[in-house]
């Protein structure tokens, strides 16, 4: 790629492996800020600087700063941790955070609020239960993604543990993370004669060099027929196959990426291509090679461009896996015949082949509170001191309690009816198939509401499904505060992507088991708008339906929404839309 | 350019006192000199000692060097990049020029401008971005200054996909045309691909520049001939700005006022006095408590309870009230606590009680005439200035505390504290300048200067640091402040950030109280600096300690000993020697109240 290096290469490559002047940063008493380019490098340590945006503009009036805090997102690949973490997890977010959780659409744990001086603490407190944050934003690979079905142990298992080992072979190798937030100390020897801090001098980064990845790199692996990572929207994806009872091996799929930029028709969301397959033991190579293809591929000049998706849509796939293949020292075989049904999660008690009990408890946009009349946060924490199985963060922003015996099993029934977990009844189809990210007050991406609106709007909308005898139809249906996909917008049937406050796009069209996109049906359109657009459609699938046709499937048979092909297709009529 | 200036003057000087006027000046800057050139025109029209309060303030008589000023507002960085871009390509053809951001852009400055270039662009439903917002509603404020002599044009950046499409930059444009500029080139709004019409833009913009910048550059203007007379007042002053400057979670309310105020002369360090009434709060609580009625009239015909809002001193109570609030209403309890040998007692009882606390504990039934004449009269309060008639010319900026607790059972405030809280906007009030001789920036502009001001103390280093940036002092400067807490409690927080980045404050620590399970203040840091901090007065610097005198001034005082004696190596007695010596010298000046 000729042209000039984004400013955050430039950021990159001055930063001696990530370290920048974060240190000092951390000792200046006069701001609750880091400065400007430790802020895009604090990412790659897990740490977004975010400020409380309902007050703003209140407190520049006030001569104050922004009220700046900072989000930490702790790694946890394929989501399993054991009682013993989720404790910790708990005991930091009353400690330093805004006494919640928050689990991401990534399997990670999300922290929200922590000022400045308690950024180590914080930190600390992770490390200390053996989870990190290294890795969890920033140009490189970030959480690893794993499918949650433990019911089918043997195989949940073997794919779990891939994802601990992919995510270890890809997580950055500088020294810079312990240095910085916990040891503390620099040795003496990592200062030069002339007291140059030298500490990098002998670092290696073996698969990223001096500059990491061109953009953010996303991958999962999922057991169909639950597509609950979304496979399609990853950079890199790997779908496992089962023959047997055992596992055979991945097709491998390549390219897929949500992030978009409004009014700007040269980023779209793509779905990955399948471009082959691999045995287990292969899956560390070949996701090697996937990284460094797009290290040394990938367009450092647009950080809009930057996406392997981009990378891939620009070469062609043939081109990119003879890359894979060449950098691997392997063939992909024939991609081998596999079929999803659902993105969603399995809710309730579920029994395991080993006849141990697992339940999947629905959790409103991942957030982990304590609100009355529910005390979430605190059944949590009564169930993990029990100390058994295990805690599974899926990627819908539910948990799975894994692994229970069948008094565990009523223990925890228990303890989930004291605090009100149980008991209020199930949350609706749509309910329990929607996603939101945070959104505001936090995020500085955010130019809408989200996780704080899209329970109220799913209410409003229950009421019209309701009228039209759907109440019982699962619609998947995500919020998104910006273009960038947090909540994988556009592989919702009802994609609704914020555009200024109380203002949305609305995406309609796209599958229930995350194989096709969805397309912009109206722009920039506040709630009344929405309410009456969904309802003439809900009459319309009521009255029209095939069987059991899924409402995305409908829409694009009845041509509502003409069925996007590819990434560039997604923004073929958009011109029109009103 | 001093050589040009004295050749076109014939002199009335002897060759001597031209040589020595010359050298007076000879390094003086270019804003200085015409400063100074203010400075001797009021000398003679005064026909006064030479004082420098009583020289016009640099706005009145000073023009900024004329260029093109490109000012910014954006969202994203496109209104950036084309400022600077616009900047560079000016500079690329030798004229003056700079780009600025509207964050960083002091909105006083505007009526120094000639000619403009602005990039703004409009966020969510027609709003400006971030960075605009307080030069957008400066604009659209009470104190937008006439701009007869501006110059500009806009460029507006949006999306045409929202309703309120470019609207920031159509407002700017209008507004500015409003205040009485003139458009050298029309508006020009842009879509999403704003490439192509930004470039057209910029070449309108460029071609102005050349034109008007072309023109050789003022050398000194005509000095007025009659500078407004400067004085100390009374003067009528306005208020044209009250903000809050605690943080919604403080539990203080401090805030920030501006008056505007003509021909008052006032230096760095000067307090104002403001007339200012009884909140009527207070009035009606002292009523209820004399169980007298407020439209009873007193023998000179007024209402009692105009009396009492303006007149009359109902906060504080002091021990001549309580002798002559005793002597009418004969409160046995009282005349006890008078008698000699129960000071310690009456200065307890005294220490958190209002007016209206004694007429609850020792009920009296007195006439309105009787109350009235127990009561002192009033006595406008003073405050520190916060603000540098060099940075703010025709301005008073103060920062107000507002008194308010709950004590005894009653809800208690302050009366001229919170007046000033709750002042709207165009209100008046009496005002005179407080000299204060002794708190006075050091002569020598290169001298080194320590400032400790926690609190509401910090409002005349406000002061200082405008002045010495304004008049480019280039000595440089340390603040201390501390308060509760980081996070609600940090007066002035952004300001004293931007002083740093320019360059102005070399220094600041700071030390909030509540912030950790230990307490910890502004001596705390003094000890912690304690080397530099004596390296520094070994090089000269001049210390400043504005606030508390009870507890924070004996406080910091003691912290100064403890780093003289330990950085000094001296005995503590030394060290006390040393600080005597300093103040002795000037060099230790305290503003405590």
């Amino acid at each position: 790629m000729s042209g000039t290096p984004s400013d955050v290469e430039r950021i990159k490559a001055g930063s001696r492996h990530l370290r920048g002047t974060l240190e000092r940063s951390l000792e200046d008493r006069l701001t609750g800020a880091i400065a400007e380019d430790d802020a895009q490098l604090s990412k790659f340590h897990g740490i977004y600087q975010q400020d409380d945006r309902d007050v703003r503009s209140e407190r520049r009036r006030q001569r104050l700063e922004p009220a700046y805090s900072f989000m930490i997102r702790a790694r946890v690949p394929g989501g399993v941790c054991t009682p013993g973490q989720w404790l910790a997890m708990d005991e930091l977010a009353r400690t330093h955070a805004n006494g919640t959780l928050r689990l991401t659409t990534r399997q990670a744990f999300q922290f929200h609020g922590v000022i400045k001086t308690r950024l180590r603490a914080t930190i600390r407190g992770i490390n200390e239960c053996l989870l990190d944050t290294l890795a969890a934003c920033g140009d490189v690979n970030r959480n690893v993604m794993a499918g949650v079905n433990p019911w089918r142990s043997v195989l949940h298992a073997r794919v779990a543990e891939l994802a601990r080992e992919v995510s270890a072979h890809l997580t950055p190798a500088t020294g810079a993370y312990h240095e910085i937030w916990l040891d503390g100390e620099k040795l003496e020897s990592d200062r030069d004669e002339s007291g140059r801090d030298e500490s990098d001098r002998d670092e290696q980064e073996p698969i990223y060099g001096t500059t990491y990845l061109p953009r953010k790199f996303k991958m999962g692996l999922v057991v169909p027929p639950e597509n609950d990572i979304d496979v399609y929207s990853q950079d890199l994806g790997f779908i496992a196959i089962e023959e047997e009872g055992e596992l055979a091996g991945f097709n491998v799929v390549v390219g897929g990426g949500m992030g978009a930029s409004h009014g700007e028709p040269d980023t779209w969301p793509r779905l990955g291509d399948v471009i082959g397959y691999c045995r287990p033991e292969q899956v560390i190579a070949v996701s090697e090679a996937v990284v460094t293809t797009q290290r040394d591929f990938g367009d450092r000049t647009n950080r809009k461009h930057a996406r392997l998706k981009y990378t891939i849509e620009d070469r062609g796939v043939d081109w990119f896996r003879g890359e894979v293949e060449r950098r691997a020292g392997l063939e992909l075989a024939p991609a081998r015949p596999f079929r999803f049904t659902t993105t969603g999660d399995r809710y309730g008690w579920v029994e395991g082949d080993d006849g141990l009990w697992h339940r999947t408890l629905f959790i409103e946009n991942g957030r982990i509170a304590d609100r009355e009349p529910v005390s979430l946060l605190t059944a949590l924490r009564e169930v993990a001191a029990l100390g058994r199985g295990r805690f599974i963060l899926t990627p819908n922003q539910n948990v799975t309690l894994s692994g229970l015996d069948d008094g565990d099993r009523d223990r925890v029934s228990d303890i989930l009816r004291r605090h009100g977990v149980d008991g209020a009844g199930s949350p609706s189809a749509m309910r329990s198939h929607s996603l939101a990210c945070v959104g505001l007050p936090t995020c500085a991406l955010a130019m809408a509401e989200s996780e704080r609106y899209l329970p109220d709007l799913v209410g409003r909308l229950e009421e019209r499904l309701a009228a039209h005898g759907l109440e019982g139809e699962p619609i998947v249906i995500r919020m998104t505060g910006c273009p960038n996909g947090c909540a994988r917008p556009y592989l919702a049937e009802i994609g609704l992507v914020g555009k200024a406050p109380g203002r949305y796009n609305l995406y309609l069209g796209a599958g229930f088991s995350g194989d096709r996109l969805n397309r912009l049906h109206r722009e920039n359109i506040d709630e009344e708008t929405i309410l009456a657009e969904l309802d003439g459609l809900f009459a319309r699938y009521a009255a029209e339906r095939d069987g059991a046709e899924r409402f995305g499937d409908f829409l694009v048979r009845a041509g509502v929404i003409r069925a996007v092909t590819s990434g560039p297709d997604f923004r073929a009529d958009e011109g029109k839309v009103a | 350019m001093t050589g040009v200036a004295a050749d076109r003057i014939e002199p009335p000087l002897t060759d001597e006192r031209r040589e020595r006027l010359q050298a007076a000046v000879a390094d003086l800057s270019e804003t200085q000199l015409t400063w100074a050139s203010g400075y001797l025109a009021g000398l003679a029209a005064a026909g006064r000692e030479v004082n420098p309060a009583a020289a016009p303030s640099a706005g009145a008589g000073a023009d900024a060097r004329q260029r093109l000023t490109v000012l910014y507002g954006s969202q994203t960085g496109n209104g950036r990049r084309i400022a600077e871009a616009v900047q560079a390509e000016a500079a690329a053809r030798g004229l003056a020029s700079r780009a600025v951001s509207m964050a960083d852009y002091r909105p006083a400055e505007l009526r120094r401008e000639t000619l403009l270039a602005v990039v703004v662009s409009t966020h969510g439903e027609g709003d400006p971005p971030d960075d605009a917002e307080m030069l957008y509603e400066y604009l659209c404020g009470p104190k937008a200054p006439k701009l007869g002599s501006l110059h500009y044009s806009v460029l507006a950046l949006g999306d045409s996909s929202y309703a309120e499409f470019c609207r920031t930059g159509r407002d700017f444009d209008e507004r500015l045309a409003a205040l009485g500029a003139s458009r050298y080139g029309e508006r020009v709004d842009c879509d999403v691909d704003y490439e192509d019409p930004a470039a057209r833009w910029t070449d309108a913009v460029l071609d102005a520049a050349r034109e008007r910048l072309d023109e050789p550059a003022p050398r000194l203007h005509a000095v007025p001939s009659e500078p407004p007379p400067a004085a100390a007042g009374p003067v009528m002053a306005e208020l044209v700005a009250n903000q809050r400057i605690t943080g919604r979670d403080s539990d203080k309310r401090v805030h920030h006022v501006e008056f505007a105020v003509e021909g008052l002369a006032y230096e760095p360090g000067d307090s104002v006095a403001l007339v200012t009434r009884n909140p009527s709060a207070v009035v009606e609580a002292v009523l209820e408590a004399a169980g007298l009625d407020g439209a009873s009239t007193l023998g000179d015909g007024r209402t009692l309870a105009d009396a009492l809002s303006a007149d009359f001193e109902i906060t504080k109570a002091s021990a001549g009230f309580l002798e002559r609030y005793a002597g009418a209403g004969g409160a046995g309890a009282l005349a006890e606590l008078l008698a000699d040998g129960h000071r310690k007692e009456l200065a307890a009882y005294l220490a958190d009680r209002q007016v209206i606390d004694v007429l609850h504990d020792h009920p009296a039934e007195l006439s309105a005439d009787e109350l009235v004449a127990c009561l002192r009269g009033f006595k406008p309060r003073l405050y520190s200035i916060a603000s540098s008639p060099l940075a703010n010319p025709d301005e008073v900026h103060l920062t107000v505390a507002a008194v308010e607790y709950d004590a005894w059972g009653r809800r208690h405030y302050g009366s001229a504290s919170t007046a000033l809280a709750a002042l709207e906007i165009g209100a008046t009030l009496e005002a005179r300048i407080e000299p204060n001789p002794r708190f006075r920036l050091p002569a020598d502009a290169s001298a080194p200067v320590i400032m400790i001001g926690p609190g509401t103390g910090v409002a005349p280093f406000r002061a200082f640091l405008e002045h010495r940036e304004a008049g480019g002092a280039d000595g440089r400067n340390w603040l201390f402040f501390g308060d509760r807490r980081f996070a609600s409690d940090f007066l002035y927080q952004i300001e004293w950030a931007r002083f740093r980045k320019r360059g102005v404050l070399d220094r600041m620590d700071v030390a909030f109280s509540r912030d950790q399970a230990e307490k910890v203040y502004v001596q705390h840091r003094l000890r912690e600096h304690a080397r530099d901090l004596y390296a520094w007065l070994e090089e000269g610097a001049h210390l400043y300690v504005c606030g508390d005198a009870v507890r924070m001034a004996p406080d910091v005082h003691a912290a100064l000993i403890d780093v003289v004696a330990e950085a000094g190596g001296r005995s503590p007695e030394q060290a006390g020697e040393y600080l005597k010596q300093l103040r002795r010298a000037g060099r230790y000046q305290r503003d405590v109240y």
